[in-house]
């Protein structure tokens, strides 16, 4: 047991969102509610970068008596989740007014929006500094839990349908994933002793040369259909692009962009454990395996969309394909792509949401037939739509056509055989994204089309980073990735 | 095979023969005090079978050979079975012809037998029960076999006389296997014997009838052998469930004074269980015939946990 | 009282077996009461197996889950799924997919394949609750097949319950419970879902009028309309 240094801001960072519900709690639909929200939001921001930079002089740190640390897969992430959860949440201050303003949600519902949302915040970022794999499990199903709700905010039925599919979907995948987390327990007993030392990552893995691999080959299906189920990987995948759809755009943007990023978090530690343990490539097979039957489906469901949300949905159903694939492929080429694809999709997902968002209050709906004339009605939509497309579709010089080209490198060079079909799934998806933006960008202003208080700041910000980074990777970023590679050897 | 065997042989089946109707008059004595009337006694099945037997039997002119035979037949099987069962002893020289698995065959013979008689003379009822004997049994086989390999399993042997020893020397221990298939037994007892919930024994109603249905044509001393047959049918189902999962008290091998007792604890032990009979018989009603599919379902659903329990428990 | 290693087996397997009973019990339900009381036997036979084995493995831990599991799952959560009942005043029959005997059977099937499934862990365990893991999985795999088959809310939400019953289970058989935090915070995860279900049935009762699933499948890629 390497002594780990005590971090008094690891408690900070998974305090400010819990305190921050509390607040909301009180505050209710009052006028600063969206204010505090995003208040809070920059709070965890803030101790996140503040965790960070004290990660990167002092290196891996613990709290709470080694239930929760911090190393580089998971310092990376934590940054990740509260820069999103923060411009989400500027985000949605605009975009729920107006919704409000629609008569769409109600005090209630409000209320019950803002302080979810950080409880949402809160559950994530209990996962991801989790050392405890029954506790990552918990997180991750309150995090189901936290946003079920959500989902049904606005009452319809098709709402209502899609959160009961998601909660049922997902409650069944976490069902069988705590049976996969029982049967590593099992096998870490054996080895760790009784208690809870024994569910600890960082013992986990120190010893995972001596668990049983039978055993982790089995606990790693029961955990990959169960963990893949939250990631949306096909054939697990009914639930995501209804719930996806849904519910608010700022939930949607946040389910697409952080949650599913939590769910791969926990199989790529669990795929780690089981590397340790069994030597062979069991686990990165199945990773690929899934992966790939999720960027082919996914890419020829894409094609067949009508509703905006849906179509991204399925997007993101790929590109989390993509980022499994890219795990499973496994070598350092790989898996530095996949963590870089983790950063970028969830920067352009979340933006390409934010103007979908925005496309379909100016539009009064959410088929892509009807949203016309963007450039024409509001340019900065239009255009943020036209860049966030291209940018999710894979052009250079955004971030994704780097990710996806490493991928593809990588494959070309572990697995060939493999390369044919990921190409076909990406060129299918290109093609289908950036067929369906065109009609929507151009042409004449319908008349239904109504102006909107638009949050652009958040929609630029990230489009500028994933350009940025598509361009060049900062140094502290590269220092994370190269030790999280190493770490998932 | 001593003569102290053969003695008990003997004993066994004029026990059987001579107490089935008693067995039987004890039941519906019991289902009349639960249903509040007034009782003609336990041994009025005794004067039923005679009264039956002086009178005159009326055949149809298109009875076949079957038909005349299948009395004859049946009650000659249910004295075969009456050898077999381990009822007051184990010391049976006719159970070394026949382990438990022959039983059951035993009994299926005879109701092949009775099937065809039933449509035999051609008539509707007869034809319909014939049908509805056949499908219930389709059914029941299956389950009571399931049952019969779970108890075999646990007690590593088909001959009931060694299940008997092997029930004797092990400890009583709570084994969920021959709970499971205990169960089953049960169920599988009402539907074999003909009792509610799956058939009324007291019925006349032809549409409502299986039992009744295929014997309805018999007359005179036919039909006083086939009713003893199916009072012998209860009373060796019954012993069969005693013998297979509480034999305490049968008598073991050689000792002749042992017998007394083991008589009297036979009779308890019949008593309780004719009170059991009585009481599921009272608490449940006739089950539509659609649903008999179910009942035996589950039945067959209990006795294979209860054979799977017994693999995966260890 | 003292139990030798023996008869405790036989006392572990014997709840066990009843589990399984009412596992396949519930797949043969007709009526919802019915179904809630198999649940609290259920839990019942739950509670009473972790409390035995943390008599006989000296966990105290146990104990203090098999308390949770007697407040939670014998008298909160079926008192919750009575007042839906009848605030929501929903129809008392179990509607299925397949018939019942399919479902027996292929509840058997189950079985069977569970226990293949689990002999590796059988192999190297050394508890004496070893041999029940396979019926733990089995009962989360009945529980999956009445979510499946079942085509009202309130029966599906009973059949997770049941899964999660099977999981609990499962922990106990391999490993004589997680640490007392983990099964704590699944405890309240289980609490929090049935709150939120019991909401959800709210919502679902006042927009389809009925909670029946077969209302909630417009969401598709043909339907041109939503």
């Amino acid at each position: 047991m390497n002594l780990m240094n005590n971090s008094d801001i690891l408690f900070l960072f998974m305090a400010a969102p819990f305190i921050s519900a509390a607040i909301l709690i009180l505050v209710g639909d009052r006028k600063p509610a969206p204010e505090i929200n995003i208040a809070g939001s920059a709070a965890t921001f803030a101790a996140g970068v503040a965790l960070a930079i004290e990660y990167c002089a002092k290196g891996p740190m613990m709290n709470f008596g080694h239930l929760f640390f911090v190393d580089a897969l998971n310092i990376y992430l934590a940054v990740l989740t509260s820069f999103v959860a923060m411009t989400t949440a500027v985000f949605s201050r605009k975009y729920m007014r107006q919704e409000r303003e629609h008569g769409r949600v109600g005090h209630a519902a409000m209320r019950y929006y803002h302080v979810m949302y950080q409880m949402f915040i809160f559950s994530m970022i209990l996962a991801l500094m989790s050392n405890n794999i029954g506790i990552l499990w918990i997180a991750t199903e309150l995090a189901t839990l936290a946003t079920v709700l959500l989902v049904s905010l606005y009452r319809t039925p098709t709402a209502i349908e899609a959160a009961w599919k998601y909660f049922i979907l997902c409650g069944v995948g976490i069902a069988i994933a705590l049976f996969g987390t029982v049967l590593v327990y099992f096998a870490a007993e054996k080895v760790l002793g009784e208690g809870g030392e024994a569910m600890l990552w960082t013992n986990l893995n120190m010893v995972s040369g001596k668990l049983e691999p039978t055993i982790l080959s089995l606990a790693f299906v029961f955990l990959m259909v169960g963990y893949g189920t939250k990631v949306g990987l096909v054939p697990l995948h009914n639930w995501l692009p209804d719930a996806h759809s849904e519910g608010p755009t700022p939930i949607s943007a946040l389910l697409s962009g952080l949650l599913l990023n939590i769910a791969l978090y926990s199989l790529v530690r669990c795929k780690a454990l089981v590397d340790g343990s069994t030597h062979t490539d069991f686990a990165g097979s199945m990773m690929m395996a899934f992966g790939i039957m999720s960027i082919l489906v996914a890419g020829f469901s894409i094609l067949r969309q009508k509703d905006i949300k849906r179509m991204f949905a399925y997007s993101s159903i790929e590109h989390m394909g993509i980022a499994t694939f890219g795990f499973g492929l496994g070598g350092p080429l790989g898996t530095f792509a996949a963590l870089l694809h983790l950063l970028v999709h969830s920067l352009t997902k979340s933006a390409v949401f934010y103007t979908a968002g925005h496309a379909a209050l100016m539009h009064g709906t959410q088929e892509m037939d009807k949203i016309r004339g963007l450039f024409k009605g509001n340019p900065l939509v239009g255009w943020s739509l036209m860049l966030g497309v291209m940018a999710l579709a894979g052009m250079p010089p955004f971030g994704i056509f780097t990710t996806e080209f490493l991928i593809l490198t990588a494959t070309i060079q572990q697995a060939p055989l493999w390369a044919p079909f990921l190409l076909i799934g990406l060129a299918v998806a290109f093609a289908g994204l950036i067929r369906v933006v065109q009609p929507m960008v151009s042409g004449e202003v319908p008349d239904y089309q109504k102006p909107v208080a638009a949050a652009h700041l958040p929609v630029l910000v990230h489009l500028a980073i994933v350009l940025i980074i598509g361009l060049y990777i900062p140094d502290f970023l590269n220092q994370w990735f190269n030790t999280a590679v190493e770490m998932l050897k | 095979m001593t003569i102290n065997s053969l003695i008990i042989e003997a004993l066994q089946i004029i026990l059987v023969i001579g107490l089935a109707p008693a067995f039987a008059g004890w039941v519906r004595t019991l289902k009349c005090w639960f249903q509040g009337r007034s009782t003609p006694g336990i041994f009025q099945p005794y004067r039923d079978l005679r009264k039956l037997f002086s009178k005159e039997v009326v055949l149809a002119h298109n009875a076949s050979w079957i038909f005349r035979f299948t009395p004859y037949l049946l009650f000659g099987t249910a004295v075969l079975v009456g050898g077999i069962i381990p009822i007051i002893s184990v010391d049976l020289p006719l159970a070394a012809t026949a382990d438990v698995i022959v039983v059951v065959f035993i009994f299926a013979i005879a109701r092949f037998f009775l099937a065809l008689a039933g449509m035999d003379i051609g008539t509707a009822f007869g034809g319909m029960g014939s049908s509805r004997e056949m499908m219930i049994a389709s059914l029941a086989e299956p389950a009571m076999l399931m049952a019969i390999f779970t108890v075999s399993l646990v007690n590593k042997s088909t001959s009931l006389a060694e299940i008997v020893q092997v029930i004797y020397n092990t400890p009583p221990e709570l084994n969920p296997s021959l709970a499971f298939a205990f169960v089953a037994f049960i169920l599988i007892l009402l539907a074999e014997t003909g009792r509610v919930p799956v058939d009324n024994p007291a019925t006349h109603l032809e549409l409502t009838m299986i039992h009744e249905g295929m014997i309805l044509e018999y007359s005179g001393r036919h039909l006083a052998l086939i009713e003893w047959t199916s009072m012998m049918k209860l009373y060796l189902f019954t012993s069969l469930a005693i013998a297979a999962f509480a034999p305490w008290g049968i008598a073991t091998k050689g000792s002749l004074d042992a017998l007394p007792l083991a008589f009297g604890i036979m009779i308890a032990k019949l008593g309780v269980a004719g009170l059991i009979i009585v009481l599921i018989e009272t608490g449940l009603a006739k089950m539509r015939l659609f649903r008999v599919p179910e009942f035996l379902g589950t039945a067959f659903l209990l006795a294979t946990l209860g054979m799977l329990s017994f693999f995966m428990l260890d | 009282m003292e139990f030798t290693i023996d008869t405790a087996s036989h006392v572990i397997n014997f709840l066990a077996a009843l589990l399984l009973l009412t596992s396949f019990a519930m797949l043969a339900q007709r009526k919802i009461y019915g179904l809630i009381h198999l649940f609290v036997w259920q839990g019942i036979f739950l509670a009473a197996n972790t409390a035995f084995v943390g008599f006989m493995a000296d966990k105290s831990h146990l104990f203090i889950s098999a308390i949770l599991t007697v407040g939670l799952k014998v008298f909160l959560l079926p008192y919750i799924f009575y007042k839906l009942i009848h605030l929501l005043d929903i129809r008392k029959e179990v509607e299925n997919v397949v018939n019942i005997s399919t479902l027996m059977f292929i509840g058997i099937g189950l079985v069977i394949f569970s226990y293949y499934l689990t002999s590796p862990v059988r192999e190297l365990s050394t508890l004496m609750t070893r041999p029940t893991l396979a019926i733990a999985l089995a009962s989360v795999l009945i529980g999956l097949l009445m979510i499946i088959t079942r085509k009202n809310a309130v029966t599906q939400v009973i059949g997770f319950l049941a899964m999660e019953n099977g999981l609990f289970f499962a922990a106990t058989s391999a490993t004589y419970g997680m640490p007392l935090v983990v099964e704590l915070g699944v405890a309240l995860d289980i609490l929090i879902a049935a709150l939120i279900f019991g909401i959800f049935f709210f919502h679902i009762n006042t927009t389809f009028d009925s909670l029946s699933v077969d209302q909630m499948a417009r969401l598709k890629e043909d339907e041109p309309d939503e």
